[in-house]
């Protein structure tokens, strides 16, 4: 079973949520830090490092001497990623994509496979619980194919914790897509709730389950317990602002283990989650 | 003309609030939405759209069954395993490379050029704002920043403005990396937590490399105030400016569900005051000032 932490907006608690629960649920499950531009539940579960890979994805190396500046690459490249300038082919390794259309269609063998890092992907485990982070590489813009890597690594036999990245666009998708149920994490403001429309359109494009946390919930009006009526959504958890809360979450302590009476909270809110799932399955197998 | 880029690396420290804020004590100035993926300046300003443009992002792969022989060749083809045992493309997994309709022996795929969203030019009580809706699950984030940025900047040439106020993404990647680039400055809105901490590393560690001096505010500073001294000391060792802080206060949520700034909200609370004060700074930050060439009123 995967569950995907998303939000839309940043900083409503997504690490939080996901960092408790998975601390709450102890050995059982296995987390993934798919925020890889800004992984941050490492900062919580303090893991012991124990492997690490560097991800790398394809870029053309041109042979200048193989070439006969045919411009045959440069004519497929969607991204303009390779030009052909009089004698001299130039790559511009940051807009590639890595769809190797230039190395399929080069006549004289001149493109060879290259590389450029997309970051790293780590394993470890803190706090009893397994997890596995990307991190993406400074300067480097696409992280959908990193956060595709840490979810390969994925025990699929155990469940599954993922951290999503914020907002709406290829990132989310590639964290989200193909997972059993998204919690969806906002805060009951204009902000808050903007975003989280946004995030739901995305969820019900991908056809998944969600259900959402409030959290701060005494920080802001009613409107988001409106939508979540009209939209069908199931509130599982609402956690108010508390001042404790919010300290402990700034040392980097995870608040199941600095406030132990919300242990029994985020274990519930797995098994709401696991029923939400069956319930789910029992529906669409009854259509 | 001046760009001051409002970025965080994390999101929700605070970045939107404080550019409106910024933006109602600004004058002759222009306002730009950089965070295309979940806009949220409008909220608050209320703009009224004078000109809407449709944004055309890349092309995607359809493929046409009559023509279509099943040969095979452009599922081996494509890297982002985007076409089925079928033969459908996914629209999601289409990373738009083109690669299978070049390469069609039976010119059976077509690339119809996509519509990812649309972009704004508007007018609000705090002066122009240009900004931008990417659709939802679309990619190209990063080409809707740069264009929006670029019209922005050619807006506040024809008018003759002097500022422009960014409300950048949040992260390290692609739409951050188009909204960051050529800026003036960076104010960087962080929060004192450990995650803050983390992920002003990584942003200050972009700016360095695209060269874009920063400016650095810890917002709720009072929240954790050993951890705000820290940041601040890791910001000066990297040569930030620091222009100061903004304590924690339920104001802003009170100011933003009554979509005002919180310096329209009230402006002499002591929010308000602490604003001005780091407002007052940028302006008369080096940054800001061409590091003492020429100077910015």
């Amino acid at each position: 079973m995967i569950i995907s932490v998303a939000s839309g907006k940043g900083g409503t608690g997504k690490t939080t949520v996901s960092t408790n629960m998975a601390i709450s649920l102890g050995d059982a499950c296995t987390l993934l830090d798919c925020d890889v531009e800004e992984p941050n539940a490492h900062l919580f579960l303090h893991p012991h490092i124990n492997r690490s890979e560097t991800v790398t994805t394809f870029i053309p190396e041109v042979d200048q001497e193989r070439c006969t500046f045919c411009r045959k690459c440069a004519e497929i490249c969607r991204y303009r990623a390779i030009a052909v300038v009089g004698q001299k082919v130039l790559v511009f390794e940051n807009l590639c994509h890595s769809c190797e259309g230039c190395l399929v269609v080069c006549p004289d063998g001149a493109i060879r496979e290259g590389k450029r890092e997309l970051g790293v992907v780590e394993w470890g485990e803190g706090s009893g619980v397994e997890m596995i982070q990307g991190r993406l590489r400074v300067g480097e813009a696409m992280s959908p194919p990193l956060i595709k890597k840490v979810r390969s690594y994925a025990d699929l036999d155990r469940t599954v914790i993922i951290d999503a990245p914020p907002g709406t666009s290829c990132p989310v998708i590639a964290a989200m897509r193909g997972t059993d149920f998204v919690l969806l994490v906002t805060e009951p403001t204009p902000f808050g709730l903007h975003d989280l429309q946004l995030a739901v359109g995305a969820v019900r494009l991908l056809g998944i389950p969600c259900g959402l946390v409030i959290n701060r919930s005494d920080m802001g009006d009613g409107q988001v317990w409106e939508y979540a009526r009209q939209e069908k959504i199931p509130i599982l958890m609402e956690i108010p602002f508390d001042r404790r809360i919010a300290e402990v979450y700034s040392k980097g302590l995870a608040i199941v283990e600095a406030m132990p009476e919300w242990r029994q909270k985020f274990t519930e809110l797995f098994q709401q989650i696991q029923m939400e799932i069956v319930a789910e399955k029992l529906r669409r197998e009854s259509l | 003309m001046r760009e001051l880029v409002v970025v965080s690396g994390k999101g929700g420290t605070g970045k939107t609030s404080l550019t409106a804020a910024f933006a109602s004590l600004a004058s002759n100035n222009l306002l730009c939405d950089a965070d295309v993926d979940a806009a949220d300046l409008h909220l608050l300003l209320k703009p009224e759209v004078r000109r809407t443009v449709d944004f055309m992002g890349g092309g995607k792969a359809i493929i046409n069954a009559d023509l279509c022989s099943r040969c095979g060749l452009c599922r081996e083809l494509c890297r982002f395993e985007a076409i089925s045992e079928d033969f459908q493309v996914a629209e999601i997994g289409c990373e738009g490379c083109g690669v299978c309709v070049d390469l069609c022996p039976e010119k059976a795929i077509d690339f119809p050029v996509q519509k990812c969203g649309q972009w704004f030019v508007s007018d609000t009580r705090v002066g122009p704002m240009v900004h931008a809706r990417l659709g939802i699950a679309e990619e190209n984030s990063g080409k809707l920043v740069s264009c929006i940025r670029q019209e922005a900047k050619r807006l506040a040439e024809e008018k003759g403005l002097e500022l422009i106020i960014t409300d950048g993404p949040p992260g390290i990647g692609c739409p951050v990396i188009a909204a960051i680039g050529g800026a003036t400055a960076l104010a960087l809105i962080v929060e004192p937590t450990v995650s803050g901490m983390h992920d002003m590393s990584r942003l200050a560690d972009l700016a360095t490399h695209f060269k874009v001096p920063c400016l650095f505010c810890v917002n709720k500073f009072d929240l954790n105030l050993e951890m705000t001294e820290k940041m601040e000391e890791e910001a000066r060792r990297r040569k930030m400016t620091v222009v100061g802080r903004v304590p924690f206060d339920p104001l802003f949520t009170r100011a933003m569900i009554v979509e005002q700034t919180v310096i329209e909200y009230q402006q002499d609370s002591h929010i308000a005051t602490a604003v001005r004060e780091v407002w007052d700074a940028i302006l008369s930050s080096q940054a800001m000032n061409s590091f003492g060439i020429r100077s910015f009123k």
